[in-house]
């Protein structure tokens, strides 16, 4: 089969942390568009979803920091010990058989290591669990965070290889991103949001045009995204694997009560197309 | 200045329960297994977040902590911002 649908979100912890805490004009848009997108996730009807998420320090630390990081194993727990989240641990089914494969496709163009212990933090769990998801998953971790992470292009090359890998799977297979967009987590700053930052990325995002930020200046991508802003990094791998696809952004709203601008994005993918 | 030491110390304690009991029991002994000056010391003795902010230490080493510790989100930005009361 091959890949059935591409999907991009935010994570932020409030969303399910402090979900009370925005006033519900910002909140609703937020909460109504991922349950629009576990629906578009349902009827693509996938065997298994493939997620491509930040590292927040949950596996890695900069005695070894991995650019890309696919997990192997047969089962994952999550979330880790982060008591802002809110959301019940629990076991996640792994897909070993697809991610070696997928490991060994995306080593074909993108250096990338392999992990058969990897803890899922709220950057893979809070959308499993928005979206309800029973789906076997394979995570993807993407430095986003500290040391040297890859360039933004080469975040788009794994989605590329991804998607020429996940083509020649015999399964149904979706692809979510999460993360971003701007935020200064856990700073001073927080609660501030690059608007339009947000708003022009979005905008080549669904739009197929997402070129224009592969060679984003990383000081130009701080000052107006914040540190945060990094995780566009996991939106980039998305647009890659679509290849260029128009789609539509579910929502896009500031909330600063949750220290991020939150956005939940579809990429049209075979039967999901539009 | 011992930057990468004291992240240590913090990424140790936010991913390994038995780190962050000593942590909570017997800091000064924890503390002296690492590398750290004495302004490292005294920050991490103190949870000063604001000054452990300050030296560098990343922020989402920092914010996990101060929940774990049950320091409430609004707290913590306000230590960090120089202006709890």
């Amino acid at each position: 089969m091959s890949l059935v649908g591409a999907f991009a979100a935010s994570h932020a912890p409030g969303i399910t942390g402090r979900p009370s805490l925005p006033p519900a004009v910002e909140s609703e848009p937020i909460f109504r568009a991922y349950e629009a997108l576990r629906n578009r996730l349902e009827a693509a009807r996938p065997d298994v979803l493939v997620v491509v998420s930040p590292e927040h320090w949950a596996n890695f630390f900069l005695d070894n920091m991995p650019s890309f990081c696919i997990g192997i194993a047969e089962e994952f727990l999550g979330p880790t010990d982060e008591k802002f989240v809110n959301i019940p641990r629990r076991g996640i089914r792994g897909h070993a058989r697809l991610a070696r494969v997928l490991a060994e496709g995306i080593a074909e163009e993108v250096d990338l290591s392999t992990s058969q212990e990897m803890a899922l933090d709220h950057g893979v769990m809070l959308p499993l669990h928005l979206l309800q998801s029973e789906l076997p998953a394979i995570p993807i971790i993407v430095n986003c965070l500290a040391g040297m992470p890859a360039p933004l292009h080469r975040c788009h090359a794994l989605g590329v290889a991804i998607r020429r890998t996940v083509d020649r799977w015999r399964e149904r297979v979706a692809l979510l991103g999460t993360g971003g967009l701007s935020h200064w987590p856990a700073m001073p700053e927080s609660g501030q949001i690059g608007i339009d930052f947000d708003r022009r990325f979005l905008d080549a995002f669904v739009n197929g045009r997402i070129e224009s930020f592969l060679r984003y200046p990383k000081e130009k991508l701080e000052a107006e995204a914040g540190p945060g802003g990094h995780e566009i990094r996991t939106w980039i791998t998305i647009a890659g694997a679509a290849n260029g696809a128009q789609g539509s952004l579910l929502a896009y709203q500031p909330v600063p009560a949750w220290s991020t601008g939150c956005a939940v994005a579809v990429l049209p993918i075979g039967e999901t197309a539009r | 200045m011992s930057l990468y030491e004291v992240q240590k110390l913090l990424f140790h304690v936010n991913r390994e329960p038995k780190v962050l009991n000593r942590f909570l029991g017997e800091r000064e002994t924890l503390i002296a297994e690492y590398r750290l000056t004495q302004e490292e010391q005294c920050a991490l003795l103190e949870t000063d977040f604001r000054s452990l902010y300050e030296m560098g230490v990343h922020s989402l080493l920092l914010g996990p902590l101060a929940a774990t510790l049950g320091v409430s989100f609004p707290d913590y930005l306000a230590i960090l911002r120089g202006n709890q009361t």
